[in-house]
């Protein structure tokens, strides 16, 4: 006779208890500080780790399993959309510079925060905590290789794609993402929560993922918007986690407070920086445009994240010290940043171009006080230019920014007609910076700053200025995957494979 | 504190003088001309004469823009490092005081086409 057996089984409590807090352990032959030796060097104070809580209070098990149906579901999509030639219902090629540069810059930066939290997995001395960054750490390694494999089926068609990994170690507008995780890196593991885990995924994830997830949806590319749904609910965990961090430091002791305060100043400086690159995608570079970078920033920034300041206040918190300098910079810097992009072309692994009428038109409607005034003018110019077959390449190339590494095309906050000029000296060598914000960075810590490997320079110190040579080593095809879209190989073959696709032709 | 560290920890600054192969940088930028997006690097020797980095290479890059021609160098009012500054067209940069990495501006009375009407 079957004797029917309750199985045993944990409530989810319980399962948490076990799978996370139980797996920690009192050390007996060492001491905590020989275990953890980086947890108090900058200065925090944590008096009780295990009020460390995880609102999602997830185990590692449960964890897993979501995870390979996520992957499932996203890998059965990308074998449709390669199958089905998803390439070619997007709307534009130009469509796929925004994707060339996310690839380029940003999922390098997925695998950088892999890395980053997998140390702070190691570093932080709570197991709440440890657990949650270790999740994390796969988490980002998952969207690196997802986003990877999600564009590698435009490699098999277009230009620009092929050698993501040495532009994104050396070409020169990566380096902008790639200093800002160095530098969240070669910080200490609280700072690097800050950085990485509040500034880039709570106050700024939104103004990166929006324009590149809801742009790919606006603009026919099914492979993108899979990766990105497959993302979205890891998006929502690695949110939570920044902000719990935030609340768990300063609720640990009042003294967390000016530190804590400090890295929110910088970290927002330099993602505002990044977001930059962003903000010429809005503007500029999708075909089909969802919104402009000025309305995003009303949403996300000005609404989403002056609530979130709002809500921070009771333990101190103000409000980033460059927030007034962005709001100033808003409506002018996706004009200056992609009026640089385009002069610069010839050492871009993607294609530029001069915006259409129709695109000025709509740049003037969403910029009604800055670009007939002040871009308009240069762009016509441009244009003048390449009609009368001198198309403008500025081989000047660029004064960078000694911590943000963008060049330095930014103005003063209040005169749009002036270049912004900062320069200190430091044992005797001269720096330079975009802005006060990044001059602010540079002379709070300015040892790990006169160490920044500027492309700009190094293509003098170490290719002698050869541009040729230069392109060679971060293997960018010159006229291939450079210079103006119009006439591109990356145009002709998608007018022509379309054409094939949707007529007789 | 220079930086936040476990220890004592000093750096090397990566783009001094030494490594430029006996060149050196120098930034200019022309004020409120902003076809040109970024103020330029060129890199050059020390000895150079400050008019040769004006006839070479300043004027071939800021030949783009439509008030070039009218540029009257002789009337340029220069700031080296934001201070009001006068060149010697025959002297070398270095006799001119321009160390590696000095910001030069210079600023026209001339037209400004691509700007803004007042």
């Amino acid at each position: 006779m079957d004797m029917k057996v309750d199985k045993k089984k944990l409530n989810l409590k319980d399962k948490y208890k076990l799978l996370t807090r139980d797996l920690g352990w009192e050390p007996s032959y060492h001491s905590k500080d020989e275990i953890y030796p980086y947890v108090k060097y900058e200065g925090l104070k944590v008096h009780d780790w295990d009020k460390w809580e995880d609102p999602f209070r997830l185990t590692m098990d449960a964890y897993w399993k979501y995870q390979a149906e996520k992957e499932r579901k996203f890998y059965a999509i990308i074998d449709a959309h390669t199958q089905n030639n998803g390439h070619l219902n997007i709307t534009d090629a130009r469509y796929l510079t925004a994707l060339k540069i996310f690839l380029q810059a940003i999922s390098p930066g997925e695998y950088a925060a892999h890395k980053g939290f997998a140390r702070a997995g190691r570093e932080f001395a709570g197991v709440g905590t440890q657990v949650a960054c270790q999740m994390q750490a796969i988490d980002e390694l998952r969207h690196a290789q997802t986003q990877i494999h999600a564009m590698s089926n435009y490699n098999r068609y277009y230009n620009g794609f092929h050698a993501f990994a040495d532009a994104r170690d050396r070409i020169w507008y990566t380096s902008v993402a790639r200093s800002f995780f160095d530098d969240s890196m070669s910080a200490g593991p609280f700072e690097f929560m800050i950085a990485i885990g509040f500034s880039f995924e709570y106050v700024l994830t939104n103004l990166l993922f929006v324009p590149f997830m809801s742009g790919a949806a606006y603009n026919g590319d099914m492979a993108t918007v899979t990766f990105g749904f497959s993302a979205q609910s890891d998006e929502a965990r690695h949110m939570t986690l920044g902000l719990e961090c935030i609340k768990f430091m300063l609720e640990q002791d009042p003294d967390n407070l000016p530190i804590v305060q400090e890295w929110i100043d910088k970290w927002f400086w330099r993602g505002f920086r990044v977001l930059g690159l962003v903000s010429t995608m809005m503007d500029y570079m999708l075909p089909k445009r969802v919104m402009s970078w000025r309305e995003a920033w009303e949403i996300y920034g000005v609404e989403n994240g002056g609530a979130l300041f709002r809500d921070l206040a009771r333990y101190g918190i103000r409000p980033p010290k460059g927030w007034d300098d962005a709001e100033k910079a808003i409506d002018h810097m996706s004009h200056q940043l992609m009026l640089g992009l385009y002069q610069w072309s010839f050492g871009t692994a993607f294609h530029s171009w001069i915006p259409s009428d129709e695109d000025m038109d709509w740049l003037s409607a969403k910029y009604p006080a800055t670009f007939d005034k002040h871009y308009r003018p240069r762009w016509n110019h441009i244009k003048k230019l390449a009609a009368a077959g001198t198309p403008y390449k500025n081989f000047g190339l660029a004064k960078l920014c000694q911590c943000c590494q963008l060049p330095i095309v930014f103005t003063e906050p209040d005169d749009p007609t002036m270049l912004c000029n900062r320069e200190t000296t430091y044992k005797g060598e001269k720096y330079h910076f975009c802005s006060d914000g990044c001059q602010d960075v540079f002379e709070r810590e300015p040892e790990k700053y006169i160490q920044a490997w500027l492309p700009m320079p190094a293509l003098f110190q170490e290719q002698q200025g050869d541009i040729g040579a230069w392109m060679a080593w971060v293997s960018l095809g010159d006229g291939v995957d450079n210079g103006d879209y119009a006439g591109s190989a990356d145009q002709r073959n998608f007018q022509q494979w379309r054409g094939l696709a949707t007529s007789n032709q | 504190m220079p930086v936040t560290a476990i220890k004592e920890y000093v750096a090397v600054p990566r783009d001094q003088v030494a490594n430029f192969h006996g060149k050196q940088l120098v930034y200019v930028s022309w004020d409120r001309h902003l076809l040109f997006a970024a103020p330029f690097l060129i890199c050059l020797p020390p000895e150079t004469p400050f008019r040769d980095l004006v006839e070479g290479p300043l004027k071939a890059l800021v030949s783009p823009d439509p008030d070039a021609a009218a540029i009257d160098w002789q009337r340029v009012e220069w700031l080296k490092s934001n201070q009001p500054w006068t060149p010697d067209f025959d002297a070398s940069l270095a006799a001119n005081g321009i160390g590696h990495k000095d910001q030069l501006r210079m600023r026209t009375a001339g037209p400004n086409s691509l700007a803004p009407a007042a």
